[in-house]
């Protein structure tokens, strides 16, 4: 069969296509091909505590609208979604939750901690008797946004990262974070 | 652990049972647990869980000085960011005795005026996504994004703005900010018909909220509400016309008032609100007086011993600070009446036999913000 090599900046591999244009293959490896699918529909669970979740609003909204980078199907329930995007305080108390929460959630999973008081409990670090400083304590973070809050386009740019990451990782073999 | 929660948890009969809605519930706007007790499909009874969010901002005031404890403020009711910070810098004028420029209350209560602006536009979209029309949540991040860059020019931030500070606000406006006011304005009264048309008259938002949620006045008045949420019951409670702080004994509004009580009521009381709101900005924004922006106070705040009181209007209703000063440098015991939390102790009478699926819309016109509940 005649074919002819055809460019895809985004697809990860070769593609060849005949001169009819009915029949189609692809080259890659399926560690690739999978990352590539994966990284592209990340859904994220809604989960909003506090002021990040208005800037996490205003990047869903049409002004700078991540359904471009493939994040819109935001999900209820952690049984359908891949990613938690952690957007406000969590204090001692919600801690358990946030735990029972990315435990819930299917494999492979990601977590974004956004804003500072995720990352060292931001301005309730020093003075504050009830405010986890950092969620790195509880669940495994993938990507940090600082920030009080981030600007949208912060937590677009730290998703972006988050597909970078996806796609330098092997595609099935869970990683187990280091204790 | 067991026994704490057996003491806990409602108890049920045979034929009822119990559903917990939270932590983690879109519908909440945060992380509010509630617990009810279901006959069927209607509720027996409510309980709501609070402490998720709670972050001992109250308790933290007391170790930072005057100055610093205001930014902690903005992470209270973070919608209405500026009339927190607003409510504290008015506090502690009022015990230093200083007089702020004219310049410096014009530009305080035009952002303020801004602020409810975009709390009670961002209050509409995520009303409509709670009634599961997705549409009015793009409608009214488009206005609300314009008023967001007009906050970013003019102090550096979005959301959290810290703009006031006692004696004043910061800094100056910028040069374009009156222009880009007028434009907004102009853009919201052109786009204010797209609104009712979305919502407003659609059959079936006005069928989920017509006659649920009802909140006789005597309730409201013995739950201690306030904002919208007393004014659709019709009490008259605003505290920019009982009390003017500011710049607002020289506007002049209309105080929405509705006396049906309901869910609908709620919702037209906050859109009229908005066009109120667009009045106030239009009588001053012609008018900002010139002068300094900032009274001239000491580095080091100590206002002399005693209580200081000030109460302002959120978009939420009251906001009360109370602060107890030692003569130190360092506040000696800072309390915060906030609006959201007498609120959310109408819910249980608004929803008392009810069908669970109201409780969505109920909760969605009460407007609550959680952390400003656990503060």
């Amino acid at each position: 069969m005649d074919v002819i090599k055809k460019d895809f900046d985004d697809f990860p591999g070769e593609v060849y296509q005949d001169r009819s244009g009915h029949s189609s293959i692809i080259i890659t490896q399926i560690d690739r091909f999978a990352n590539w699918a994966r990284s592209n529909s990340l859904w994220p669970l809604i989960f909003g505590t506090s002021c990040c979740a208005i800037e996490m609003m205003s990047a869903a909204s049409a002004k700078y609208d991540w359904s471009r980078f493939g994040f819109e199907v935001a999900r209820a329930s952690p049984r359908q979604a891949d990613l938690i995007i952690v957007a406000g305080t969590i204090t001692l108390k919600m801690a358990p939750v946030l735990k029972r929460l990315y435990d819930q959630m299917p494999e492979p999973k990601y977590v974004i901690a956004m804003g500072a008081c995720n990352i060292t409990g931001g301005p309730f670090m020093t003075h504050s008797y009830s405010v986890v400083n950092g969620i790195d304590k509880i669940v495994p973070v993938d990507v940090f946004i600082p920030g009080c809050p981030p600007r949208p386009e912060a937590l677009l740019h730290g998703m972006i990262k988050l597909q970078e990451k996806i796609m330098r990782s092997k595609a099935f073999v869970i990683e187990k974070p280091k204790k | 652990m067991e026994q704490t929660i057996n003491n806990r948890i409602l108890q049920s009969s045979d034929d009822e049972f119990i559903i917990n809605v939270g932590p983690q519930h879109p519908s909440t706007h945060g992380v509010l647990h509630l617990q009810l007790r279901l006959d069927g499909e209607e509720i027996a009874d409510l309980k709501p869980f609070l402490g998720y969010i709670h972050r001992g901002i109250e308790k933290m005031c007391e170790s930072l000085t005057y100055k610093q404890f205001i930014y902690l403020t903005s992470r209270m009711d973070y919608l209405s960011a500026h009339i927190n910070n607003q409510a504290c810098c008015l506090a502690i004028e009022k015990s230093l005795q200083v007089e702020v420029p004219e310049r410096a209350k014009v530009i305080r209560t035009l952002m303020a005026e801004l602020t409810r602006l975009a709390s009670h536009q961002l209050w509409w979209g995520s009303t409509g996504l709670d009634m599961g029309a997705v549409s009015p949540f793009f409608y009214a991040f488009r206005e609300r994004e314009m008023i967001l860059e007009i906050f970013e020019e003019t102090c550096g931030s979005r959301l959290t703005m810290n703009y006031c500070v006692p004696g004043g606000v910061m800094n100056d406006i910028h040069p374009d900010f009156v222009s880009k006011v007028k434009k907004l304005i102009q853009q919201f009264k052109a786009n204010i018909h797209e609104y009712d048309e979305l919502l407003t008259g659609n059959p079936i938002f006005q069928s989920r909220t017509r006659g649920v949620g009802y909140l006789p006045k005597e309730d409201a008045i013995s739950l201690a509400c306030s904002g919208p949420v007393a004014r659709a019951s019709g009490i008259s409670c605003d505290v920019r016309k009982k009390e003017p702080y500011d710049a607002y004994d020289r506007v002049e509004f209309e105080e929405i008032i509705a006396s049906e009580g309901d869910c609908f009521a709620r919702y037209r009381v906050r859109m009229k609100e908005m066009l109120e709101s667009m009045k106030i900005i239009e009588q001053l924004i012609d008018n900002i007086p010139a002068g300094d922006y900032r009274a001239k106070i000491k580095g080091i705040i100590k206002p002399p011993a005693g209580e200081y009181f000030q109460r302002v209007e959120t978009a939420r209703g009251e906001l009360g600070v109370f602060i107890v000063s030692d003569g130190s440098n360092k506040p000696y015991r800072v309390k915060f009446r906030t609006p959201n939390f007498s609120n959310l102790a109408a819910l249980k009478p608004m929803s008392l036999g009810a069908k669970i699926g109201d409780l969505v819309a109920i909760m969605a016109s009460l407007d609550l913000i959680i952390p400003d509940i656990d503060r």
